[in-house]
């Protein structure tokens, strides 16, 4: 057997020169290669990210993890054994299941993520890959939908509506013609999640939407990616490609009567296409301008027919409930947050990742446990939850526990569970002002509150900061944002507020 | 793209994007999509024969145009770069970088170079923000990146342009 070595094809380890360094294994490599000795792989990425690139050798221990790798460690790396295992190379890091931010999480939604060639059909299901799509096809739509409910999932883009019950809408919607669209317009800042999933284990979100399709009779479905995202796009037709020879796409699947497709449509830089109706829109080829609800995308959607839409991560949490059952997931979170949710470490943190857990950990535990406080060195003074939308925590918020509702009781959103920290040196003036710009240049403009609010916005900070009349312009930035909250038609300009309200609140030294 | 490309040649492409998408469901996007990258932009007289294709008016497709920050009326330069103007970004540095660039360029964002090799463009995330800050180029993403280091790639660009 050959020993394999495994350098990922992850967009994060490629920015940061995983490319160069599989190239120069391949040719200090290529007699061991050629013989069949060693064998190059291309996996995604751990998300461990501050690691990366991190390189893996597979051993009979296990596989034993080599990381920031740079190309001109290479030589030395293999001089000292690493394609046999050795440890001896100051980057070598043990095995990588041994690893303490990876053996801390609870891995079900990315459990395969890193571990397998995100295209091989053959490795995803030797980990338990389409055994959730075989159980569904034999059951009723109706138990599949079941399924869903009972395991309690919900929506994870970032509005958290029950999936199970979105399903049993489309289920019921009488039509020739269903759709199944994933959003894949991750835009949030601080959020990889779907990115990584796509890149790492994208087969996972082609059974997941399968199973969908299934479930509420649908035989087509779209994966709206964001431009952005061009290795994901890659991977994502490379493994459709791939479904289709194997019958787990097209027609007949798996010799079933289930028919069902799926086409990945690129985006166009905009970050309002990543709220459903607007993506919508944008599908049919229109400007991306939200659409007021009802009607709701469940009946009305994509070209008027009934539809679902849900983020990347919903999907690709549906087969291991198929496989495992909703109890084994609900068996996971708290409260009426069941199963994993994974949080993304992002900003000014000394190790950003991905960390897969159950709902309940506080936000202090993820910030230093996991994050292990700042990069910089500095101390860490605020940390925005939930996407550019979300607040802005102060430390004295930090030991609330990650759940849809804990953060809810204090005005904060998990949204796509992206973290972002800053250090002591953040200007919370600067970062109010920047989520009124935001929204200047991501606003659909169909609603006035968002479209007009948000220019509004960043004059009236202006004026905050050059000290006309501050106390009075505070005041005024406080009505703008009740307008904005109760006047806009989407979350775009309903939650612009959010930070702006939470720096205002919590930072305020930064105003006055 | 200092050469002037013949009026025909556009249109011919143009038509080309046409015909390779108009089977598709909402086939809009995926056209101008397909003569942004092949052209750097959708010329503004170009407007009339995708709506003729499509059955739409000028305004509907110009609209559509105008709203996607990935199209463009004007020739773009020869490379783009994109820096990330996002919180994660911000926190760690992204600002440094965004004037490092303007400087160096002399340029704003949505300008390019008189030289017409290099256009600058903002970004709101790249789904590095585990490596912030970052900055793309054509298909390439830089993760971590540096004043130093875009000092470096500003000089390998500008050194393959001349």
């Amino acid at each position: 057997m050959s020993t394999r070595i495994y350098v990922p094809r992850d967009s994060s380890a490629l920015s940061v020169g995983a490319d160069a360094i599989a190239t120069m294994l391949r040719q200090e490599l290529s007699a061991q290669i050629d013989s069949g000795e060693v064998e190059i792989v291309r996996n995604g990425s751990r998300g461990l990210f501050w690691l990366e690139p991190l390189l893996e050798v597979e051993t009979d221990q296990g596989r034993v993890a080599y990381g920031p790798v740079a190309s001109e460690d290479v030589t030395a790396l293999l001089e000292q054994g690493f394609a046999q295992g050795a440890q001896d190379h100051p980057l070598a890091l043990g095995l990588t299941e041994e690893i303490d931010y990876l053996k801390k999480q609870q891995r079900l939604t990315f459990k395969r993520a890193g571990i397998i060639d995100p295209v091989s059909i053959d490795e995803y299901q030797a980990h338990d890959g389409y055994a959730g799509l075989r159980n569904a096809l034999n059951m009723s739509p109706q138990d599949c939908v079941d399924a869903v409910k009972e395991s309690g999932l919900r929506g994870r883009g970032g509005a958290a509506f029950p999936t199970g019950i979105k399903w049993q809408t489309v289920l019921g919607a009488i039509s020739e013609q269903k759709y199944i669209v994933c959003n894949a317009d991750e835009g949030d800042s601080g959020t990889f999640a779907d990115r990584l999933q796509m890149e790492a284990d994208p087969y996972a979100l082609l059974e997941g939407m399968t199973i969908a399709g299934l479930a509420v009779g649908a035989d087509k479905g779209y994966i709206y990616l964001r431009e952005e995202y061009p290795h994901a796009d890659q991977i994502l037709n490379e493994a459709i490609a791939i479904a289709k020879e194997h019958n787990f796409l097209g027609e007949a699947i798996l010799g079933s009567e289930l028919n069902f497709d799926i086409e990945v449509r690129l985006g166009a830089k905009s970050y309002i296409c990543g709220e459903e109706t607007a993506l919508l829109e944008s599908l049919e080829g229109k400007r991306g301008m939200v659409r007021a609800k009802p009607p709701l995308p469940a009946l009305e959607g994509l070209f008027g027919k009934p539809t679902v839409v849900n983020n990347v991560l919903s999907f690709s949490s549906v087969p291991i409930i198929l496989d495992k059952g909703a109890d084994y997931y609900a068996s996971f979170g708290m409260g009426r947050s069941r199963g994993t949710m994974p949080f993304q470490l992002a900003g000014n943190l000394k190790q950003p990742g991905l960390v897969e857990l159950a709902f309940g950990i506080t936000l202090e535990e993820l910030l230093y446990d996991f994050g292990g406080g700042s990069r910089s060195g500095r101390d860490l003074r605020a940390v925005q939850v939930g996407g550019p939308l979300g607040t802005y925590m102060p430390k004295s918020q930090w030991k609330t526990e990650m759940d849809y509702e804990a953060l809810a009781a204090i005005k904060a959103v998990l949204g796509h569970g992206g973290l972002v920290a800053f250090d002591d040196t953040v200007d919370m003036m600067q970062q109010a002002r920047f989520s009124m710009e935001f929204c200047v240049e991501e606003s659909c403009g169909k609603c006035t509150p968002c479209r007009i609010g948000s220019v509004r916005g960043v004059e009236v900070i202006g004026k905050i900061k050059n000290r006309e009349r501050p106390f009075e312009n505070i005041e005024l930035l406080h009505s703008l944002c009740d307008t904005m909250e109760n006047g806009s038609l989407c979350a775009m300009g309903g939650m612009t507020p959010f930070p702006v309200r939470s720096a205002l609140e919590h930072f305020e030294e930064d105003f006055i | 793209m200092t050469q002037t490309i013949d009026q025909d040649a556009v249109s011919k492409k143009v038509a080309e994007a046409i015909q390779a998408n108009l089977h598709l469901a909402g086939p809009l996007l995926p056209i101008l999509r397909q003569i942004q990258s092949e052209l750097g932009h959708i010329p503004a007289d170009q407007v009339g024969q995708i709506a003729k294709a499509l059955n739409l008016s000028r305004a509907e497709v110009h609209g559509v145009v105008s709203f996607y920050h990935s199209f463009t009326s004007d020739p773009q330069g020869k490379h783009i770069i994109e820096v990330c103007r996002a919180e994660s970004c911000q926190a760690m540095g992204g600002r440094m970088l965004e004037s490092k660039f303007k400087q160096d360029l002399g340029i704003d964002f949505h300008q390019t170079t008189d030289d017409g090799e290099i256009s600058l463009e903002a970004v709101y995330c790249l789904g590095n923000c585990a490596c912030s800050p970052a900055i793309r180029v054509g298909e390439q993403v830089y993760g971590r990146m540096t004043v130093e280091k875009a000092e470096n790639l500003l000089n390998e660009l500008r050194g393959e342009s001349s």
